[in-house]
């Protein structure tokens, strides 16, 4: 599973901004950079939706703060 | 006021008051912040958060201290797996501690510990999701200086009660996540509400008052509004990024070699003291 955290539009994000200025300053054409996170996870459970749920609550208990982070959640079996 | 309560045995005395600074892998200054307190009177005991869990009780403390530093190496966001430990490991005792109006200081990434754990700005008591963050510095990185910050607090907060509104400290920031910031559609409706509330507590200014407006780096971080710290609706638990314990001896001023005489004491021994004063009176 993966979670990935990324900033909600709106906020400015420095990290990317500056990543953006320098890609710039190294001729590439970069309009703008975003800087997300992404959580790697791997757990056992019965069901996918019930991955998915108990994902959704990690985000909301630890992972991301509403004040400013979006998350998305890719649940995927491991073979 | 105090002292005659002291004089008739109806308040506490200095020397009883038992602070806790609590301290996990990567705090820092916890020593400097007990030493801050045992120079006032006041008994402080720097304790492991492990410990505390293991065998002790917040409720054995009048006050509670978050300090400064890196806990948990900032990993998630800075102070978040501290405050969510601390909500599942001593959330029961937290809240009664609350609840009971003894106060909690947050400096630095104790403040970032306060915001992620609900405890900050507190609108409506204890949050169960953050209602502001300590976002990375704008400008960018980890900025260590002496800032001027300006009190905006008329009574609630118990921390500052004994400096004057308006009165600009002078105190040092070290931190790279400590740019104040609401959720974009509640920045107005928040602002308003600290303002409502007497809950602002520092902006960050300029040596003679005048607010930085956002600009580097008379406000260090970018932070909203430039607030430096705030408390919740009661005024018991306080939260600031600049750091009171190390401006608190004369010896600790970046000017001291230069200036032939300086004052015994820095502006952050205002906090400690306003905060053992509502001790004094409260227990």
């Amino acid at each position: 599973m993966k979670i990935e955290v990324s900033l909600k539009p709106g906020h400015s994000d420095p990290e990317g901004e500056t990543t953006a200025r320098l890609l710039k300053e190294l001729g590439y054409k970069v309009e703008r950079v975003g800087v997300s996170k992404v959580y790697s996870l791997s757990l056992e459970a019965e069901s996918l939706e019930g991955v998915a749920a108990e994902a959704e609550e990690m985000c909301k208990r630890l992972l991301a703060n509403p004040t400013k982070d979006n998350y998305a959640i890719v649940v995927e079996e491991e073979k | 006021m105090e002292a005659n309560l002291e004089q008739r045995g109806l308040a506490m005395k200095r020397e009883e008051i038992n602070v806790c600074v609590l301290r996990v892998g990567g705090t820092n200054c916890d020593a400097e912040t007990k030493r801050a307190f045992d120079e006032l009177g006041v008994q402080a005991e720097v304790v492991h958060v492990n410990e505390m869990v293991k065998r002790r009780s917040l409720l054995e403390y009048n006050a509670l201290v978050f300090p400064g530093g890196f806990s948990y190496g900032d990993y998630v966001r800075a102070g978040a797996i501290w405050a969510k430990w601390i909500l599942a490991k001593l959330g029961k005792e937290l809240k009664a501690f609350v609840y009971e109006n003894r106060p909690v200081l947050g400096i630095c990434n104790g403040f970032q510990v306060l915001v992620e754990a609900g405890l900050l700005p507190g609108f409506e008591g204890i949050s169960p999701y953050p209602e502001a963050a300590l976002a990375t510095n704008f400008p960018p990185g980890y900025n260590c200086r002496w800032v001027y910050i300006k009190h905006e607090n008329d009574v609630k907060c118990v921390f500052t009660r004994k400096i004057p509104k308006g009165k600009v400290l002078r105190m040092p920031v070290a931190h790279s996540e400590g740019r104040l910031i609401f959720a974009k559609e509640k920045e107005k409706q928040y602002l308003k509400r600290l303002y409502e509330n007497d809950q602002l507590v520092f902006r960050y200014c300029k040596k003679n008052g005048v607010y930085a407006e956002g600009r580097f780096p008379t406000n260090p971080n970018g932070s909203f509004h430039d607030i430096v710290g705030v408390c919740n609706r009661e005024g018991t638990i306080f939260g600031l990024m600049p750091h009171p314990e190390r401006a608190f001896y004369w010896w600790q001023q970046p000017d001291w070699t230069r200036r032939a005489r300086m004052p015994q004491y820095g502006d952050g021994k205002l906090i400690f003291e306003s905060l053992i004063e509502y001790l004094v009176k409260k227990f």
